[in-house]
C-alpha cells in the first residue's frame, strides 16, 4: 500500500493539480506579453464552451484525440509505447479515401461510412503491423520504429496526394471533394435539440463512433480474455510466458488494435469535415493522443475527459489568438505544450508529495475502516 | 567483550513506534532495545511488521509516531543517507546490486569520493582489503556480480554496509537463498563482526537460526512486539508459540506413501540457458502418482531450469518428457498453456516475477494461466461473476488474508501470496504438480498449512515434484529425494536420509568417495 493514492485522487485530484500548475505557468506567459491572464482564461473557456459552435468545435477536436488517445492507451496496457498513432492515422486516411472515392457516387452514406470505418482501421492496423512484428520477433524497439514510420507515412501521403490522388489539372496536393455520400452527417440535430446550432462547426457522427470505441476498449481491456492477456504481458512478461500467453501474438494483435484505432481518427477530419484528404489533416492529433492517454491514465473514461480538455485548448486557443492579437497562434501552441508537459511528461511530478500528504492525513479514516472490517 | 559494552547506551532504542499503511497497521506502539555488540534476532510471521520496523530504522519509511535513539542519541532518520550517517547499514532480502558491475564498483556506488574515480577506487581498494581480512569475507573484489553465487553476492552487500562505516548491521532474511554451509559461513562472519563490537539485527522467520546465532530475540506478531527474551533462556517451542499465538506443529504428520503408476517420466533431459551453458545435464527420473519426489540441492545447480523445462517455459536441448504416459511433443515450441490443459500444474519458485502479476487484483491472479478455461471465459469474454465466486471460495478454503478479492496481489504478505498461487494450481485437479520453493519467505503458520496441503495432494493421488533449497522441507515432505549438483542428479535417497548425508551430496561429494578430503 505504500505507493498508492486513493482512486479518486489518482484519477481526478492529481490531473487537476497538474492542470492548475500548467495554467499558472501559462498565465505567466500571458502576463509576459502584457495581457491579463484572467481575461485570457475567460476568453479561452468562453471560446470553447460559451456558445453552440464553440462547443461543437471543442467536441470535434476531442473526437480526434479520443481515437488517438485510445490507440496509445491500448498499447500502453501491453507495455508498448506506440508513438506512431500519427503515422497510423495518416495511412488510415488512405483507407477512408479508398472507400469514399470509389463508392461515393454509387451508394448512400450509410453504406460508405461503415466501409470507410473498416478501411481506416485496416490501413491503420497494417501500418502498425510492421513495427509490431519487428518488436515481437526481432526486438527492434517500438518507440524508434514507430517514430520512423511517422516520417515514412507522411512522405507516402505526400506522394499519394501529388502523384496518385490529385485530380488532373489541380494545383493543390489534395484529393477531389467527396460527394455527399462520401461525407459523414453532421450533428445539427443534436444541437437543435438544445435550441442551439452547430454554426458551421464540423462536429459529425464520428464523435459517437469515438465514444463507442471508448466503451469497446474498456470492454476489451477489462472484460475479455485477450485484454487480460495483453495486460499480463504488459505488466509482467515472465508471468505471461508462465501463463501460456504467447508474447509475439499478443504484441502483434495489440498493435493491430492500436493502429486500427489511430487509423479511425482519419474519419473525423477527412470524411467528417474537409470531405477530402488534405496534407497535414492530422494536425498533430497522434502526438496529442500520447498526452491524452497519459493524462487519462489509459482509462477510456479518463481519455474522453482529457480529450475534451485538449479540444477546449484547441478551440478556445483559436478564439484567444483572434481576440487578443498579442497572443499569437504560436503562443497558443506554447500553452498547449505546457499542458502536455505538466499533464503528460511531468504527470508524476506531484505524486510523491501527494502520497505523503495522504498517508499523513488518512490515518483517522483508516482506523474507522479497520474497525468496520 | 560483553562487559565492556554492557554499561554503554544501547545501540538501538526504539520507543512507541507506530506506522500505518492505509487501513493496515503495520507497527503498533513498538519498543525495542538492542544492546551494543550483540546479535539481536527479530522473529515473526510474514506480515508481522518486521520489515516495516527495519525500514523505519533505515529511513525508507517515516514512523507515524515514536522515537528512535541510536547510541543514546535521539535522532530522526528521514532517508537512508541519514541512516548511513548514523552508522546503520542494511542488507536487503533482495540484493541491491548492479549485476554487470564489479564488486568494487558496487561497493563504492554512492560513495565514489568525487567525480574522478581513480582516487576513490584506490582508497576503496585498500579499505576493502582491510575489511575482507578483518571479517574473513573472502570475495574477489574485481569479480562481476553476475558471476558470483548468491552467497558471495550477499557478502558484497555486507561489505557495502561496512565500507560505509556501519556499526549496526540489519539483515533481512539473509539465509533465504543460502545453502546450510553458506549459512554457517555467514554466521561465522556475524560472530566475527560482533566480536569486533558491531551490532547485528537479524530479521528472520527461521527459528533454528535464532537459536543458533543470536544473543537476544524479539518476537513480533501482527504489528506488535509481543516478547523479548535472552536466547539462552528460551526454546523453539516457546518462540513458535509466541509468533503464531498458538502451538504449532513443527513436524509434518504423514502416512507412508502408496505410489501407483508413473505420471511424469523424464529421460536424458538436457537444458541450456540463454548463454548456451548446460544447466541440466542428461537427467532421468520418474514421479509416480501418490508420491512426493523432492529435489534437493544448492540453489543454482539446475533445479530451476529443470522445472522450467518440465513446465514448458523453456525448450530443452534434448531428451524427452512424458506426462501421464504420453510424450510431451509441444516441446518443439515450449507451451506452458497446452501443458496446463493436460494436467501439469506449476507453482513457480519466484512468485513475484513468475507466479503472480503483482499489480493485478487477487481474483485476476487466481486465474493466471487458466484464463482460457471454460470455467472463467465464455467465448472471448471473461466470466466476471464466476471468477469472483471462484476467488471467494479459494480465499475461504486457503484462509487467504485479507479476504478481499479486489486487493492487489502486491498488498498481500508473502505467505498469503503463496496461498494465492497454491490455491490456483492445486484446485484444478492436476495430474502432476510441480512445486518450487513452496515456503520461501513464508511464515511459520503458513508453512504448516502449505505442507499439509502438499501431503493432501499426494494422498489424493497426484504426482508431486518438489524443489526446495530448504533441506528440512525436503526431508519432512519427500518420499524420495534426488540431489542435484552441477546439473546432474548425483544421488537418490529414501525418506530416512540424514541431513549430513544429503548435505554431502549437495556439495558434490558423491557416495563417500571423496569423504576424506
Amino acid at each position: 500500500m505504500k505507493n498508492e493514492l486513493p482512486k479518486w485522487a489518482d484519477y481526478i485530484l492529481l490531473p487537476l493539480i497538474n492542470l492548475t500548475v500548467a495554467f499558472i505557468v501559462a498565465g505567466m506567459v500571458v502576463m509576459l506579453v502584457g495581457e491579463n491572464p484572467f481575461e485570457a482564461a475567460y476568453i479561452l473557456v468562453r471560446g470553447a464552451f460559451g456558445y453552440g459552435g464553440g462547443i461543437a468545435y471543442t467536441m470535434y477536436y476531442a473526437t480526434n484525440f479520443i481515437f488517438t488517445g485510445l490507440s496509445v492507451a491500448v498499447a500502453f496496457h501491453c507495455g508498448l509505447f506506440n508513438i506512431g498513432s500519427e503515422g497510423q492515422a495518416i495511412i488510415g486516411a488512405l483507407g477512408v479515401a479508398l472507400a469514399a472515392l470509389t463508392l461515393d457516387n454509387l451508394m448512400p452514406w450509410w453504406i460508405v461510412f461503415p466501409l470507410a470505418i473498416i478501411g481506416s482501421a485496416l490501413f491503420g492496423a497494417a501500418w502498425a503491423f510492421i513495427p509490431a512484428w519487428l518488436q515481437a520477433k526481432r526486438g527492434s524497439h517500438i518507440v524508434i520504429t514507430t517514430i520512423m514510420f511517422n516520417f515514412i507515412a507522411s512522405s507516402i501521403m505526400v506522394y499519394a496526394l501529388v502523384e496518385l490522388l490529385k485530380p488532373a489539372g489541380s494545383m493543390a496536393p489534395q484529393t477531389r471533394t467527396f460527394e455527399q455520400a462520401g461525407q459523414i452527417p453532421k450533428l445539427d440535430w443534436l444541437f437543435e435539440l438544445f435550441g442551439s446550432s452547430l454554426q458551421g462547426a464540423p462536429l459529425n457522427l464520428s464523435f459517437f463512433l469515438a465514444l463507442i470505441m471508448a466503451f469497446l476498449v474498456w470492454v476489451l481491456i477489462w472484460r475479455t480474455r485477450f485484454g487480460y492477456e495483453l495486460r499480463t504481458t504488459g505488466t509482467n512478461p515472465t508471468a505471461a510466458v508462465y501463463a501460456g500467453i504467447p508474447p509475439v501474438k499478443t504484441i502483434v494483435i495489440t498493435m493491430l488494435i492500436s493502429g486500427g484505432l489511430a487509423g479511425m481518427m482519419a474519419l473525423n477530419p477527412v470524411m467528417g469535415d474537409q470531405a477530402r484528404i488534405e496534407l497535414d489533416f492530422t494536425a498533430g492529433a497522434g502526438f496529442v493522443g500520447i498526452a491524452v492517454a497519459l493524462m487519462g491514465r489509459s482509462h477510456p473514461l479518463g481519455i474522453i475527459l482529457a480529450a475534451i480538455l485538449f479540444g477546449m485548448l484547441y478551440q478556445g486557443g483559436a478564439e484567444l489568438s483572434f481576440d487578443m492579437p498579442n497572443i499569437s497562434r504560436d503562443m497558443i501552441i506554447a500553452i498547449q505544450g505546457l499542458v502536455i508537459l505538466f499533464a503528460g511528461a511531468l504527470e508524476n511530478l506531484f505524486r510523491p508529495s501527494l502520497i505523503r500528504l495522504f498517508s499523513r492525513f488518512s490515518r483517522d479514516s483508516d482506523n474507522t475502516l479497520a474497525e468496520a472490517a | 567483550m560483553a562487559d565492556q559494552f554492557s554499561k554503554a547506551a544501547p545501540a538501538i532504542e526504539l520507543s512507541g513506534i507506530s506506522k500505518n499503511f492505509g487501513p493496515v497497521q503495520a507497527n503498533k506502539d513498538i519498543d525495542l532495545v538492542v544492546e551494543k555488540g550483540t546479535i539481536h534476532g527479530i522473529i515473526g510471521e510474514n506480515g508481522a511488521g518486521k520489515s516495516t520496523l527495519m525500514s523505519i530504522l533505515y529511513g525508507f519509511y517515516q514512523a507515524d509516531s515514536g522515537t528512535i535513539k541510536i547510541d543514546g542519541n535521539a535522532i530522526k532518520i528521514p532517508d537512508s543517507q541519514a541512516a548511513i550517517a548514523a552508522g546503520i547499514g542494511m542488507v536487503h532480502q533482495h540484493f541491491m546490486l548492479v549485476k554487470n558491475f564489479s564488486v568494487l564498483e558496487n561497493v563504492i556506488l554512492g560513495a565514489e569520493g568525487g567525480a574522478i574515480l581513480n582516487q576513490g577506487i584506490a582508497l576503496a581498494k585498500a579499505e576493502l582489503q582491510r575489511l575482507e581480512e578483518d571479517y574473513a569475507l573472502d570475495v574477489d573484489i574485481d569479480a562481476l556480480i553476475e558471476d558470483l553465487p548468491v552467497g558471495l553476492q550477499q557478502r558484497v552487500e555486507i561489505l557495502k554496509a561496512l565500507f560505509r562505516g556501519a556499526d549496526i548491521l540489519i539483515l533481512d532474511e539473509p539465509t533465504g537463498v543460502l545453502t546450510p554451509a553458506e549459512a554457517d559461513h555467514l554466521f561465522r562472519i556475524f560472530e566475527q563482526l560482533r566480536d569486533q563490537g558491531k551490532t547485528i539485527v537479524l530479521i528472520t522467520h527461521k527459528l533454528r537460526e535464532i537459536m543458533a546465532i543470536t544473543d537476544d530475540v524479539s518476537v513480533m506478531r501482527q504489528g506488535q512486539m509481543v516478547a523479548t527474551r535472552k536466547t539462552s533462556e528460551t526454546n523453539v517451542e516457546e518462540l513458535a508459540k509466541l509468533m503464531v499465538g498458538r502451538s504449532v506443529l513443527l513436524r509434518v504428520d504423514k502416512d507412508e506413501a502408496i505410489p501407483k503408476e508413473e505420471k511424469l517420466t523424464v529421460k536424458n533431459l538436457t537444458v541450456k540457458d540463454d548463454r548456451g551453458v548446460v544447466m541440466v545435464d542428461n537427467v532421468s527420473f520418474g514421479v509416480r502418482a501418490g508420491e512426493i519426489v523432492g529435489i534437493a540441492g544448492v540453489a543454482g545447480n539446475g533445479q530451476s531450469e529443470l522445472m522450467e523445462a518440465i513446465s514448458g517455459i523453456v525448450t530443452p536441448e534434448s531428451g524427452s518428457i512424458h506426462l501421464d504416459g504420453k510424450l510431451i511433443d509441444e516441446y518443439g515450441s515450449a507451451d506452458p498453456g497446452a501443458l496446463r490443459k493436460r494436467g501439469m500444474a506449476h507453482v513457480p519458485e519466484d512468485r513475484h516475477h513468475v507466479g503472480l502479476v503483482l499489480p493485478f487484483s487477487e481474483r485476476e491472479n487466481a486465474i493466471l494461466g487458466y484464463q482460457g478455461d471454460d470455467a472463467y471465459t465464455s467465448g472471448m469474454f471473461l466470466k466476471m461473476d464466476a471468477i469472483e465466486a471462484d476467488a471467494r471460495a479459494k480465499i475461504e478454503q486457503y484462509d487467504i488474508r485479507p479476504p478481499v478479492t479486489s486487493l492487489k496481489a502486491s498488498n498481500f504478505s508473502g505467505g498469503n501470496q503463496q496461498k494465492i498461487v497454491l490455491s490456483r494450481e492445486m484446485e484444478r485437479d492436476p495430474v502432476v504438480l510441480l512445486i518450487g520453493q513452496p515456503t520461501r519467505g513464508v511464515d511459520v503458520g503458513a508453512i504448516e498449512f502449505i505442507h499439509k496441503r502438499i501431503i493432501e495432494m499426494r494422498d489424493a493421488g497426484k504426482a508431486v515434484l518438489l524443489v526446495s533449497v530448504e533441506l528440512d522441507e525436503i526431508r519432512s515432505l519427500a518420499d524420495r529425494t534426488l540431489v542435484m549438483f552441477a546439473g546432474k542428479i548425483v544421488g537418490e535417497r529414501g525418506p530416512g536420509a540424514s541431513e549430513g548425508e544429503l548435505g554431502l551430496l549437495m556439495a558434490g561429494i558423491e557416495d563417500g568417495e571423496e569423504k576424506h578430503e
